[in-house]
């Protein structure tokens, strides 16, 4: 798993990258209760906003961690947005992505280098 | 010296009304404090540096009588004429129930916006009729709580609709048949954000060269017609339609949600709320469910409370309360809740049955006016219309105009040749015949005649009003009580502080509200000839000065109806003045990361890239990031956005090299007026640096609240920007409008007015100092239980500070929501909340707070400091104690007790009244319920027998 300063995390399957946010942005967003998902099909650039989510305590926005496609969205989040807190890392994933090289997953933050960086 | 009082005669409002704390409670607190004297106390905390030399002093305070009398005077020179000018500005009765129960009673006008849902369940209930009511009439599925006024709500419809439309063109159509008002703000804030504003008549629309397009309905000029087909096409071209709709008309009419409309907005004034010669009133917006999270504004939502009965609260409060700063798309804050009240319950009072009554009536005598004109030769258009037309009458326009004044009526001049005639709820059969005979005919109005003018196709087919409460028995008796019933759910300063950091809950003084119903005030319309509105004229001209004079300014524009709207008036007359000096590149604005969220979201809206500097660690502006951001940014620096004393609640010592650097860079300073109430008298704004500041009429000048607005943040300026302020609403150069009306809320202007003539000059110095006091006296008393963060360099706090409830979390597992709830069970209305730190309480006792008061609070802050310990030591589990369990109701107390403490210590803590107690009528209630089960309309009757079982 590898994560971005924006406690978003990203694992490889099938080819896709799928991305979620970590437990500890849950944790600091409180209950969800909504999630707007970006269209499947739709080209993004890194750091575009691509997802909404709002808390009882937040509204905040999710970028795009890497040039790539949204081939998928987790659509079970716009009914269930409190899925978010029960499972961050499992059944919340927000949306898979296509991207050119896989690589660059490589420059993002390992598991140890991602609890250093939220002490 | 020991403290002298300004004077203390009987009549001597400011020390004997207006400032809580006696001469002999004072003394006791300087001991608390620590300090010999009042003066000593402004010494350690108002840096030498920013006083200002010479004392306030605008001529000598008035006692209440005189105040009285004297307004007297003004008021005789305002001439309440017939109004039958229309514009969006409509004669109504407000029914005297309504205003004796709520426009005059403290209980509404005193609470603060209802954030603290347990202890505001009366006016969230009332706010959902109000929501209940516009959904019916409009026809859509969501409502928000009211908006500003009605040309911002257009203005925000047309930059939601781009929010929202999928269509990626970059114009907007607005109808030419718009009120020349709402035209005029919507081009206002248009322009910035790139938008094109195309106005035009309906039938040119092109859908396919627009992201979205709004229609007035009925037209300014009283057209009435079915948008059906625009709406239509717009969708076909992934386009969003707004109706701006006048909500009496769609008492008969056809409603925009029939029509396709996605949006609607529009004016609630001519249910019940009186003219004021431009507000406040509360302005309404519906949308369909689909565009729900877009839509600005509060909304309440239904949830339920941890024993899972039904429970009010704001819904998706988090986009309000936590505005997306720079990514703000809005910069909405304030509602016009008291006014949202007033026309919810007009309908509560009526009924369906009384609106269609009302509204038939206003159409009938509308007809037969046409009639009479018609069968004396004169042109009348529209031949469709509710309550508006227009009259040809070539040369003879200025001649039938004055003749029309001289028998105490107001026309409307349309062009050249025509003159506007709109009826209403007041328009009696005389004034009708005087019409005529102003145009020469006379005849005898025969109210028995009832004929109809409206296309069938315009016919309203929808049922409307139908939930319960608009048909309750409305015998005078019921309606008092219900009005009382909801009162009484709620905590407003009739009953206790309400601490609320940066918002200066101070004394709303009767004297200070009693001119405001007066009908010399009230029954003026806003665009009303100059010659009858003198009195208005004179008391803005006069407060101005005063108000010059307090902050070091040299002009002022009474035009914004909010703080945010000040911030948003106060860039754009910045960026006017750039503009003017070849500067207009100028685009950086620099707001330190402690701001108020509205400061980022109002630069976005100018179109400015907010830069954001950092906080030192004592929370002070980072001196040297400020610099290296202006220097950085240097020709294109336009402005920095500040608050002083800051937001932290402490008097930077550095303010004025802040002032200094953006100057040197080329940018104009931005003081945020928020915390005004600790420098009137000490210190002023424009001597110290900044070139425009807003100011909180609603905090500083004791407008109250109004239960969530209205609120009033005129703008400041130095001479140089004084070419740049707003521009008149209908005037057309200059710079744009920002509100419909020249004085934006012009009546209520006169209760800060008669604030400062009452108070003078030395009693609002007086007044700054108290709060001063009171804050310093809070922070010494709970000091010790609570750490209170940042100080000034003399170890002082400004008029609030912060309690940091953090550590509790740790300790206890206690969050500062457990304190503020548990505030309730004390009949305390909670301080500020996780702002400006997340996780503290921001206190502001302000100087209308006696000692007695301050003193019940610190009882029960410490009490809860306490209860916080036995946690801490695991005497008390952290899963079922006093806090987690607040606030605790007559519920929990009948019920089964099943609580590791007594019923006594539960309900009844120190600092809570025994004979006195305040009950909440909930327990603590569900956001996240609420918000994900979102329902914004009264729920069915059957709902509340659930809840009750």
């Amino acid at each position: 798993m590898k994560y971005t300063e924006e406690h978003e995390w990203l694992r490889v399957e099938d080819d896709l990258v799928v991305v979620g946010i970590t437990e500890y942005a849950a944790e600091q967003l409180g209950d969800v209760v909504f999630i707007e998902l970006p269209e499947e099909g739709s080209e993004v650039a890194k750091d575009d906003e691509v997802v909404v989510i709002e808390s009882v305590k937040a509204a905040s926005d999710i970028l795009a961690p890497l040039d790539g496609e949204i081939v998928e969205v987790n659509e079970a989040l716009a009914d269930e947005p409190g899925r978010v807190n029960e499972d961050a890392t499992g059944a919340a994933w927000m949306f898979k992505m296509k991207i050119e090289d896989l690589s660059a997953l490589d420059e993002l933050m390992d598991e140890d280098a991602y609890k250093a960086h939220i002490g | 010296m020991p403290f002298t009082p300004t004077s203390y005669e009987p009549y001597d409002f400011a020390n004997r009304r207006h400032i809580g704390p006696s001469p002999e409670e004072m003394a006791e607190m300087f001991e608390a404090v620590g300090v010999n004297d009042l003066d000593a106390l402004i010494a350690q905390t108002v840096p030498e540096s920013i006083r200002q030399a010479e004392p306030l002093d605008y001529g000598p305070p008035k006692s209440e009588r005189e105040l009285i009398w004297y307004i007297r005077q003004i008021a005789k020179q305002n001439k309440a004429f017939t109004t039958m000018i229309g514009q969006g500005y409509h004669g109504t009765v407000t029914p005297p129930a309504i205003q004796r129960n709520i426009l005059e009673n403290p209980a509404w006008y005193t609470a603060y916006t209802p954030y603290q849902p347990e202890i505001s369940q009366g006016r969230l209930e009332a706010l959902l009729n109000f929501q209940t009511m516009v959904c019916d009439l409009t026809g859509l599925e969501i409502a928000n709580a009211s908006l500003l006024d009605e040309a911002t709500a257009a203005a925000e419809a047309m930059t939601m609709a781009q929010r929202v439309a999928k269509s990626k063109a970059k114009a907007f159509f607005v109808d030419e048949n718009c009120h020349p008002q709402n035209i005029a703000v919507m081009k206002t804030r248009a322009a910035p954000l790139g938008i094109e504003v195309i106005v035009g008549a309906p039938e040119d629309l092109d859908p396919s060269a627009v992201y979205g397009a709004i229609f007035q309905y009925p037209g300014t000029n009283g057209h009435i017609r079915d948008f059906t087909d625009q709406m239509a096409a717009l969708h076909e071209n992934k386009g969003i339609g707004v109706v701006i709709a006048d909500p009496m008309a769609l008492c008969l009419l056809k409603e925009p949600g029939a029509m396709g409309a996605d949006i609607a907005v529009g004016n609630t004034q001519r249910f019940g709320v009186p003219m004021g010669a431009g507000g406040p009133h509360a302005a309404y917006m519906a949308c369909r469910d689909t565009y729900k999270r877009a839509m600005p504004g509060r909304i309440v939502g239904v949830s339920v409370d941890a024993r899972g009965n039904k429970a009010y609260r704001l819904a998706l409060q988090t986009r309000e309360q936590h505005i997306r700063r720079e990514k703000a798309t809005s910069n909405v804050c304030t509602a016009q809740a008291l006014l949202a009240v007033m026309a919810g319950f007009y309908a509560v009072f009526h009924g369906p049955k009384g609106l269609k009554a009302i509204a038939q009536r206003i159409h009938n005598k509308t007809v037969r006016m046409v009639k009479g004109l018609q069968e004396a030769g004169f042109a009348v258009e529209p031949d469709a219309y509710f309550d508006t037309v227009t009259v040809d009458v070539g040369p003879m326009q200025g001649v039938i105009f004055q003749a029309a004044a001289d028998r105490r009526i107001n026309l409307r001049k349309v062009g050249a040749t025509k003159l506007g005639i709109s009826l209403d709820e007041t328009t009696r059969s005389e004034a009708i015949e005087k019409l005529w005979a102003t145009f020469g005919i006379t005849r005898t109005d025969n109210p028995s005649e009832r004929d109809y003018s409206v296309p069938e196709g315009l016919h309203r087919r929808s049922d409307y009003l139908t939930h319960p409460v608009f048909h309750m028995n409305r015998a005078e008796t019921e309606m008092m009580r219900y009005m009382r019933r909801l009162a009484d759910r709620d905590l407003a300063l009739d009953r206790a502080m309400i601490p609320l950091g940066s918002c200066t809950m101070k004394l709303n003084a009767a004297v200070e509200m009693a001119p405001l119903t007066w009908p010399e005030f009230s029954n003026i319309h806003p665009y009303a000839p100059a010659d009858q509105t003198k009195g208005y004229s004179q008391m803005v001209a006069h407060l101005s000065e005063i108000l010059c004079q307090t902050t070091g300014y040299d002009a002022m524009s009474m035009q914004p109806n909010s703080g945010a709207q000040g911030d948003y008036a106060g860039l754009l007359t910045i960026q006017a003045y750039h503009r003017a000096n070849g500067d207009a590149h100028r685009d950086v604005c620099l707001i330190p990361v402690s701001a108020h969220g509205t400061n980022p979201a109002s630069a976005q809206m100018c179109g400015m890239k907010v830069v954001v500097v950092k906080s030192a660690e004592n929370g002070d502006i980072d001196l040297e990031d400020f610099r290296a951001k202006a220097e950085a940014a240097g020709d294109n620096l336009a402005a920095c956005m500040i608050t002083y004393p800051s937001t932290h609640g402490v008097f930077e010592e550095t303010v004025r090299e802040v002032c200094d650097i953006t100057h040197q860079f080329g940018g104009q300073v931005y003081l945020d007026g928020a915390n005004l109430n600790a420098l009137v008298g000490l210190a002023k704004p424009g001597e110290i640096g900044s070139d425009v500041s807003h100011l909180n009429l609603h905090k500083t000048f004791a407008i109250p609240h109004g239960g969530g607005g209205p609120g009033m943040g005129p703008i400041g300026v130095k001479a140089h920007l004084a070419p740049f302020l707003p521009g008149d609403p209908l005037g057309t150069d200059g710079a744009g409008p920002v509100s419909a009306a020249p004085n934006g809320s012009a009546s209520i202007l006169l209760i800060s007015y008669a604030y400062c003539l009452a108070m003078g000059g030395a009693g609002m110095t007086q007044a700054t100092k108290v709060a001063i006091l009171n804050a310093n006296y809070l922070a010494s008393s709970l000091q010790g239980a609570y750490d209170v963060l940042f100080k000034g360099k003399g170890g002082r706090v400004a008029h609030e500070c912060i309690l940091d409830t953090r550590p509790f979390a740790e300790s206890a597992g206690i969050t500062v929501d457990d304190i503020a709830k548990r505030l309730t069970d004390t009949g305390f209305h909670a301080p500020t909340m996780s702002w400006p730190v997340a996780g503290t309480l921001m206190v502001e006792p302000t100087e209308s707070e006696t000692k007695a008061e301050l003193d019940r609070f610190c009882d029960a802050m410490l009490a809860i400091r306490e209860e916080i310990a036995a946690i801490e030591k695991g005497d008390m589990p952290a899963d079922n104690n006093p806090l987690k369990n607040a606030p605790h109701t007559v519920n929990d107390l009948v019920a089964e007790w099943d609580r590791p403490y007594s019923r006594e210590q539960g309900c009844f803590p120190p600092g809570s009244f025994r004979v006195d107690k305040y009950w909440p009528p909930v327990g603590r209630v569900d956001n996240a319920y609420g918000d994900r089960n979102l329902v914004c309309i009264c729920p069915p009757l059957e709902d509340y027998a659930e809840a009750a079982e």
